[in-house]
């Protein structure tokens, strides 16, 4: 019971950090409206900093109300869904491995091609997830690229990046 | 009228759109069944396409997404008590005790045929009234175009969900995404920081992948059921005559409340579904048997679900207005390809329009068609091991994002947008606001500077027009709608009926 409403107070407490987000983006949006020269082809009453101001203004608006809701009890209600088990807290771990794919999908496949990067999100985010067949997830893994890479290039007409390997296939 | 939708099956029945559309709804389907994946992601997912692909077969085939997923998202509802899109969440009540009885087959028949009487008599109004809206539209100004896409996003962040506030949060995040990249008018840069990737904007494709992709496939990844439902084996769906008896009228009955529903903001699936479940409830003579698995139950929800989808399509392709995450997905495919959606439409891509509303027939058979005998192969989808799935997910989403311009900053935003999607789903932030703000924030901005250059700066430019007055006065009423309900409750003595619902 007392694990329990600690991490209920905690989670209430975490929702402040979505107020502190809406707040620091609407402050950088006011301040980046605010620096915007000018306008010298200005066209109509309108320039291009009032819209900014209108939305960084909801943003600190929002931001505000939700700070006061969260402190007075209120709480966003977590999406569920089909394979979504709330009763249990969230396991943050897989988030981050599955961020740690895609990062590495991102750095990769620029230098190392698409055959890599790709092969390397999918068999890690598939271990992120917790399958430990270690083996089918890898071939598993270069075929869902490879065939991806193939109807790409020549269903869609978009080629992939192949990296070190262009030429060599 | 009629000549064009006959134009339109010319068009449509050509072997690629045919192959697209049977694409489409085979597709749709399998999403709609498969947990984790709705229409709106789908759709997200396949946007890349539009860089291949010409307009009218990628809408034949986005129509089919739509059509099949909603019709996808019941099979699991009935067969696994888990509703695979939240139009069908209705259709789990009845739909999933009839499945235990044993009456499996009987449930998805009698839902796949409402899903097709609900989607030919929702396209039918569809024909009949999107050229009468879309000759109304026409004359419509700046101004009114101001009022009824602020009416879009008041509606859609006030009417649906739970907290208001977290509602216009989402749609300032929304906002904010929307304004990085070029002033349209002057020019300037805006929230790009000195980043040459930022002046374009950020790619419509990107944000919509990472929300509805990414964000979904984190949260679900960070919440993953360890033991997964087991899913009630099925055969072949078929109906006896009692049922059909049964069935008929909720299915007739399901277009008149699923369609207007479907076409106004902020309606979707959701509240007629729930509001045929009702009404079938109140009409039907074996009350009793509702809660255990009412035949009645199935037909008329799923068939509102259906016309409502044909209703969103209305108000898209007439008004260029998104009332679901689906049409709003669409709508930024349609600024792909640099159409612009609404009254001109009709006009300026009258091929377009019609070969997609006909394809939206031949999907609709072809659904019907496929989905009776293929019901049993669907259910087997339910078994694909969650890692695969949501890795796939991520896979094609990444893959698709960086198709748009090979550029490796486009899977940095990708990741970026998909963590706020990821803490907009944990802290009930609603996600269509914000598409929806991303979508038509821009248009809105153009608009209102347009409308206020035309009147000189005065803000009455605005209000010049009874129409733009109207959409106001129904803006400043669901504003204020809490308040009004407050008052009426004081001064009205408290008559609840007891057995409603």
């Amino acid at each position: 019971m007392s694990t329990r409403n600690l991490t209920g107070r905690l989670a209430g407490k975490s929702e402040l950090g979505v107020a502190g987000f809406l707040a620091v983006l609407g402050v950088l949006v006011i301040v980046e409206a605010a620096s915007l020269p000018p306008a010298i082809g200005q066209f109509g009453p309108i320039g291009p900093d009032v819209v900014p101001y209108i939305v960084g203004g909801l943003l600190l608006v929002t931001a505000g109300l939700l700070a006061v809701d969260v402190l007075r009890g209120g709480r966003g209600e977590a999406e569920s869904g089909e394979d979504i088990d709330l009763s249990v807290p969230p396991e943050w771990r897989t988030v981050l491995l599955l961020a740690a794919a895609f990062a590495a999908n991102i750095v990769l496949i620029d230098t190392a091609g698409f055959l890599v990067s790709g092969t390397v999100l999918f068999w890690g985010s598939v271990y992120a997830l917790g399958s430990r067949r270690y083996l089918r997830d890898g071939l598993i893994a270069v075929a869902v690229t490879v065939l991806t890479y193939l109807l790409f290039a020549y269903s869609l007409g978009v080629p992939l990046p192949l990296g070190p390997l262009d030429g060599v296939i | 009228m009629l000549s064009n939708l006959l134009d339109g099956f010319a068009t449509a029945l050509t072997v690629e759109h045919l192959l697209l559309a049977a694409l489409g709804v085979l597709l749709g389907t399998a999403i709609g069944v498969l947990p984790g994946i709705g229409p709106a992601m789908a759709v997200a997912l396949l946007l890349p396409i539009t860089y291949s692909i010409e307009a009218t077969g990628a809408f034949i085939m986005f129509a089919g997404i739509y059509y099949g997923g909603m019709f996808g998202g019941s099979t699991t509802s009935i067969l696994l008590n888990t509703p695979g899109e939240t139009a069908a969440v209705v259709t789990a009540i009845e739909g999933h005790p009839m499945a235990k009885k044993g009456r499996g087959a009987q449930a998805l028949a009698t839902a796949a045929i409402g899903h097709f009487v609900g989607g030919m008599v929702g396209t039918i109004l569809l024909v009949a009234l999107a050229p009468l809206v879309a000759d109304f539209a026409v004359n419509i100004g700046a101004p009114d175009f101001v009022a009824v896409m602020l009416l879009a996003f008041i509606a859609v962040t006030s009417v649906l969900g739970k907290s208001r506030v977290r509602g216009f949060a989402s749609l300032a995040i929304g906002l904010t995404i929307g304004l990085i990249g070029l002033d349209p008018v002057t020019g300037q840069q805006r929230l790009t920081f000195g980043s040459l990737h930022l002046v374009d904007g950020i790619d419509v494709v990107v944000v919509a992948v990472g929300l509805f992709a990414v964000g979904e496939a984190l949260w679900v990844a960070a919440n993953l059921r360890r033991t997964a439902g087991k899913p009630i084996p099925v055969g072949r769906p078929w109906l006896n005559r009692d049922d059909v008896r049964r069935s008929w009228k909720p299915w007739l009955r399901g277009p008149v409340i699923g369609f207007p529903f479907g076409a106004v903001p902020a309606g979707g699936a959701e509240i007629p579904t729930f509001l045929s479940y009702v009404t079938e409830k109140r009409l039907s003579r074996r009350k009793d048997e509702f809660g255990k698995g009412a035949i009645e139950g199935v037909a008329g929800p799923e068939s509102t679900a259906s016309a409502s989808a044909a209703g969103t399509l209305t108000a898209m392709l007439t008004l260029g207005l998104p009332t679901t995450a689906v049409a709003a997905v669409m709508l930024a495919a349609f600024q792909q390809y640099g159409i612009q959606p609404g009254p001109l439409l009709f006009e300026r891509e009258s091929e377009l329009v019609w070969a997609l509303i006909a394809s939206l027939f031949i999907g609709l058979t072809l659904l019907l068609l496929l989905n009776l005998p293929l019901a049993p192969l669907w259910a087997r989808l339910l078994r694909i091991p969650r890692p695969y799935l949501y890795a796939g997910i991520l896979f094609f989403a990444s893959v698709g994002a960086y198709a748009v311009s090979s550029d490796v900053v486009d899977l940095v935003m990708l990741l970026v947008i998909g963590l706020i999607g990821l803490m907009m789903r944990r802290f009930g932030l609603p996600v269509l606001p914000a598409i929806i703000a991303v979508i038509l924030g821009p248009s809105v901005e153009n608009q209102l500077r347009r409308a206020l250059q035309l009147s000189g700066g005065d803000l009455g430019g605005l209000v010049n027009t009874t129409f733009s007055v109207v959409v106001y006065c129904v803006i400043a009423a669901i504003l204020l709608w809490p308040l009004i309900a407050r008052l009426v409750r004081k001064f009205a003595r408290p008559k609840v009926d007891s057995h409603a619902g």
